[in-house]
């Protein structure tokens, strides 16, 4: 299994990473039992996502994944943040290892998430916008790839 | 501390002694007669092949026609599982007992066994990872054929309680393998102090190369050859025997049993200051038995990380580590070995397997304990689930 440069570098140096006390919308996806959380908080303003930050418990590929997605919906309006996929997130950290696949999808989540929050908030319901996000055991294609061992 | 290289994985494989080299050299060279030749050339390689079998036996007291050079450790395995069962079948003795944390090369074999018809027992292990005498007792039938029982294991380290288990079995009149990959060279074996009928190792555990292995197979034990040819190593493994590699495991063994015990004495020191230093973090654990363990490896679960970024993080300061976490598998599971010794899935994914071997030094252990410490903070400030 190998690594793109740009996961490694999203994982050497992840961008946003950290608390973001003044969030307005909080999404976290994954449990530990699983092997991934990812936790992301978002400062929106007039529909617009001003400010971002992750925290992630999980492996190179979950980290540099929620380090792009943040970049990816920085700036952006709810809307346009909506429309973010995991092939987005996968391409431009150029592309994945097929069993780290996963991993790009609970990014995905995890700003949807955070958006369902942001709706829910303000007493709306967020499935039509967000749709349903599924829990862990669903959520995790993982292939079983052959494992390598010494 | 100044950056360093420091490799710490050497379960998973070792540097090759530069004396084994120089002993391998000839046989990659000027040496390269076929072992089953009569002129001078081939003469040379046959003495060399059976010197290397002297010293392979001496490390483990058993005979130099009681070992037979392999490809590697896992097909010692193969042929120790799949040749002794198919030798048996049709006595009608058709089970086998294992247990639960071996390694694949005997794990994955012991299930193609069940799909050819063969009943197989895994056998739990207790919270160190030892296999209970009571448990194999209880597990052992009229039509049991063979029990194979690692010696050490690669992930934890935990050295099993061999010589109670080859008495038992021994007593009742079954096969005993046992696959010593990770302990060969690395503690003492004694196949007839232990009543060991089978045992397998591998040369790159113990700085010889890669892609060479040995069986030790008790005399009078049948087994059916799984490669078959031209008859080398008396009939039990045929193919043209790779001289230089196995040269390089007797040199290797011939080393070991040299400083055997001083080895220890200095890997159990590194590994007490490692294993300290660790703990001293919080909300750290080490898996295995605390005492019946492999000099060299300490083995960890680090709380609230992922196994995977701790190794790739380390990494990035030079040191080579390992993990058993899922992400590391390519599965949801980590490894079977944790949650054979009744890890949590939560607990075993921050798993940490740091190996030391001879040409690791205190200033090593220093720098690893120094940057794990920093790669442990970093970590846990950007995981949602720490608590301090
Ligand atoms: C316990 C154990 N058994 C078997 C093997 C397989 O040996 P090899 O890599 O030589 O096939 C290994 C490691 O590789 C091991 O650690």
């Amino acid at each position: 299994m190998e690594y793109s440069k740009k996961v490694m570098d999203h994982f050497a140096h992840p961008r946003n990473v950290g608390e973001l006390p003044d969030a307005n919308a909080v999404g976290m996806v994954g449990n530990q039992k699983c092997g991934d959380i990812m936790k992301m908080m978002l400062k929106i303003e007039n529909d617009v996502i001003v400010d971002v930050k992750f925290q992630t418990f999980g492996c190179g590929a979950a980290v540099a994944t929620s380090s792009m997605a943040t970049e990816m919906v920085k700036g952006k309006t709810v809307q346009e943040a909506l429309t973010l996929t995991n092939k987005a997130v996968m391409e431009a950290l150029d592309g994945l290892p097929p069993v780290k696949v996963h991993c790009s999808v609970l990014a995905e989540e995890a700003i949807r998430a955070a958006l369902a929050d942001y709706y829910q908030r303000q007493g709306i319901d967020p499935t039509p916008y967000v749709g349903v996000i599924p829990a862990c055991d669903d959520a995790h294609e993982h292939d079983h790839g052959a494992r390598e061992e010494e | 501390m100044e950056d360093r290289f420091v490799y710490a994985d050497n379960a998973a494989t070792t540097p090759i002694d530069p004396r084994v080299l120089e002993k391998m050299m000839p046989f990659l060279t000027t040496e390269y007669g076929n072992a089953s030749t009569l002129y001078a050339l081939g003469q040379s390689s046959h003495l060399a092949l059976e010197e290397a079998r002297r010293q392979v036996a001496l490390l483990m007291n058993a005979e130099p026609g009681e070992i037979y050079f392999t490809g590697c450790g896992s097909e010692a395995d193969n042929l120790a599982l799949r040749g002794y069962l198919h030798s048996r079948q049709a006595k009608g003795k058709r089970h086998l007992i294992t247990s639960c944390i071996e390694h694949h090369a005997v794990l994955y074999t012991a299930q193609a066994l069940e799909k050819e018809g063969f009943d197989v027992t895994y056998l739990p292990v207790d919270r160190d990872g030892k296999v209970r005498l009571a448990d194999l007792e209880a597990a052992i039938r009229p039509d049991t054929a063979l029990v194979s029982i690692m010696f050490a294991n690669n992930e934890i380290g935990t050295v099993n309680d061999i010589a109670a288990i080859g008495a038992l079995c021994r007593e009742k009149g079954v096969v005993f393998h046992t696959d010593a990959v990770q302990a060969y060279g690395h503690v003492p074996v004694d196949v007839k102090a232990m009543n060991i009928d089978m045992l397998s190792i591998s040369g790159h555990k113990i700085n010889a190369p890669k892609g060479v292995g040995a069986l030790y197979i008790r005399k009078g034990i049948l087994v059916e050859p799984q490669i078959t040819g031209g008859g080398q190593e008396k009939n039990r493994r045929s193919g043209t025997e790779n001289i230089a590699s196995i040269v390089g495991l007797g040199e290797a063994a011939r080393i070991k049993r040299e400083n055997l015990e001083q080895e220890m004495t200095y890997l159990r020191g590194l590994s007490r200051k490692l294993i300290d230093g660790v703990l001293r973090m919080p909300q750290t654990i080490l898996t295995g038995h605390p005492t019946d363990r492999l000099p060299g490896t300490c083995s960890f679960c680090i709380n609230a990380i992922e196994g995977e970024s701790l190794v790739l993080r380390l990494d990035m300061n030079g040191i080579c580590a390992s993990t058993g976490s899922a992400c590391s598998t390519g599965s949801l599971d980590p490894s079977h070995v944790l949650l054979g010794i009744g890890l949590s899935h939560e607990i075993s994914h921050g798993s940490l397997r740091l190996t030391l071997g001879k040409q690791n030094t205190e200033e090593d252990v220093d720098y690893i304990l120094e940057r794990l410490k920093d790669v442990v903070d970093v970590l846990r400030a950007m995981s949602p689930i720490w608590k301090a």
